[in-house]
């Protein structure tokens, strides 16, 4: 069954917490990955592996860029699980 | 006309089978304790590998690393960066301009771990579960590099690689920074953590590896008539390097001088020390030459001896040709025989060892000799430590690699 968008945020700010050490309670919607969290290509890149495993999505390159903050990434994964 | 900066040692990091730090490290190692244990995994059942032990790391990086580190680091730089943070700490986390700041760490092996966790999942998971640190954590200049950002430096970071002498060479390059003028100061040292069943299975085939699975804490043991071949460990040793003016000027606290570097190949045989010794010798005589004392001054050497049948007695040999009546005087340390062998760290944790022994004046024991071989014809300090004697004294440290690479690392008292 699909996650919800409150789920989907949960899975995501553990995955953003093990990567960058941020609790996981700083990864708001409203956060910049790179401004706000401080999150490197290399680790958005991870993030996003890490993602489209827990998820069972594919974010393909062409659409991580337009995955400004967690907010954007939260309604991509929702909508991408269909 | 300037002569080169003598090079002192102002800080000891490590993380070994026998502690989280140098301290408990050494105290273990002056109490003759083994840190080799029987695995506690599948590995003997699931791969049927032959040999059951190993000499793993005392304290796990995950107790002492935040969880993004551990994840952005093979093992090899986890163990690098635990024994550098300690270094660095032990030295007064010393205040030194980036640009006279380098950093010179070694691994033998490399990013193992990493290497073969992304093997299995590229074949279990495709090749979009591969994680995009895999290439930064597997390479072997991924320790040196996270050492680099650590403490900031910018003269210059290095991974030597020379298998076993990985750790010995890349101290004798520190040394050779801060003397040709190029930096201050010099973090420098080995590390490894090839404790996968991969390279224990492969050092296994090449029957390398001591066989004697019922006593773990009992096998390695350099000298011994029994021996039949070296215990693996991990972990990894860092030294902080300084010139003498650097460090007298910020009033730092000095272990030792690091007087003497002396490297040779053997060109012999990929695998096999010349029985000859040609090299071994060699790289002793160019350390001594190099420190510009005499073969009387040195009293100690902590030998590189691995617990192998032929190796153990061809460096014996060596250090008989080299000094002749004078290695009566040397007490002769195999601190392999507590930890194992740490393959890249391993001749930095023995120079620390080595630095350690001059600094209390006291030598670390071998354990595991109950019947010494008879070629041996060296005062073996056995079980317990020996006290080292006053006045200036001097050590050296082997350390020897697959390849005919030889280092020889000559320390004095200061």
């Amino acid at each position: 069954m699909a996650a919800t968008e409150q789920e989907v945020l949960a899975g995501l700010a553990e995955i953003v917490s093990e990567e960058t050490g941020l609790p996981t309670d700083a990864v708001l919607p409203e956060k910049s990955f790179t401004d706000d969290l401080d999150i490197d290509s290399l680790s958005m890149m991870t993030i996003v592996t890490h993602a489209e495993d827990k998820f069972d999505v594919r974010i393909p390159d062409d659409d991580v860029k337009n995955l400004t903050t967690v907010g954007d990434a939260v309604s991509y994964i929702t909508k991408a699980q269909g | 006309m300037s002569t080169a900066p003598d090079v002192v040692v102002t800080g000891l990091g490590a993380t070994t089978p026998l502690g989280g730090d140098v301290d408990t490290t050494w105290a273990a190692a002056l109490a003759g304790e083994s840190g080799a244990k029987t695995f506690e995994n599948d590995w003997v059942e699931k791969y049927g590998i032959p040999v059951h032990f190993a000499a793993q790391i005392k304290v796990q990086p995950a107790d002492v690393l935040t969880r993004p580190e551990t994840k952005r680091m093979d093992p090899s730089a986890q163990y690098a960066i635990i024994a550098t943070r300690e270094a660095w700490a032990d030295a007064g986390s010393p205040q030194v301009d980036p640009e006279r700041l380098g950093a010179v760490v070694s691994s033998g092996i490399g990013g193992i771990w990493t290497t073969l966790d992304a093997w299995d999942t590229l074949q279990e998971r495709g090749a979009r579960r591969v994680l995009p640190m895999t290439v930064p954590m597997l390479m072997p200049n991924s320790p040196v590099a996270y050492v680099e950002l650590e403490i900031g430096a910018r003269a210059g970071a290095h991974a030597l690689v020379s298998a076993c002498a990985s750790g010995a060479e890349a101290i004798g390059y520190g040394i050779e920074m801060i003397r040709s003028g190029r930096a201050d100061v010099v973090v420098a040292g080995g590390t490894e953590a090839a404790m996968h069943p991969m390279p224990v299975a492969a050092f296994a085939a090449s029957r390398t590896l001591s066989l004697n699975n019922d006593d773990p804490a009992g096998a390695s043991r350099p000298y011994d008539v029994k021996r039949d071949g070296f215990v693996l460990g991990e972990g990894a040793g860092i030294v902080v390097l300084e010139s003498a003016e650097h460090a007298a000027a910020r009033g730092a606290t000095v272990y030792a001088r690091l007087a003497g570097v002396g490297l040779s190949s053997d060109a012999y045989h990929l695998t096999s020390p010349d029985p000859e010794g040609t090299g071994q010798v060699a790289a002793m005589r160019r350390a001594v030459e190099d420190a510009g004392v005499s073969a009387r001054d040195v009293v100690h050497l902590n030998a590189h001896a691995t617990s192998t049948k032929v190796g153990d007695l061809t460096e014996a040999a060596s250090v008989r040709t080299l000094f002749g009546g004078e290695a009566d005087h040397v007490t002769l340390s195999a601190t392999k025989s507590m930890t194992g062998h740490l393959l890249g760290g391993a001749g930095a944790l023995e120079t620390i060892f080595t630095i350690k022994a001059l600094a209390d004046r006291k030598a670390p024991p071998t354990i595991n000799v109950t019947e010494p071989d008879p070629a041996l014809d060296l005062d073996l300090v056995r079980d317990t430590p020996r006290d080292l004697p006053g006045g200036d004294i001097a050590a050296l440290n082997n350390s020897f690699g697959f390849g005919g690479h030889n280092v020889a690392l000559l320390a004095t008292t200061v």
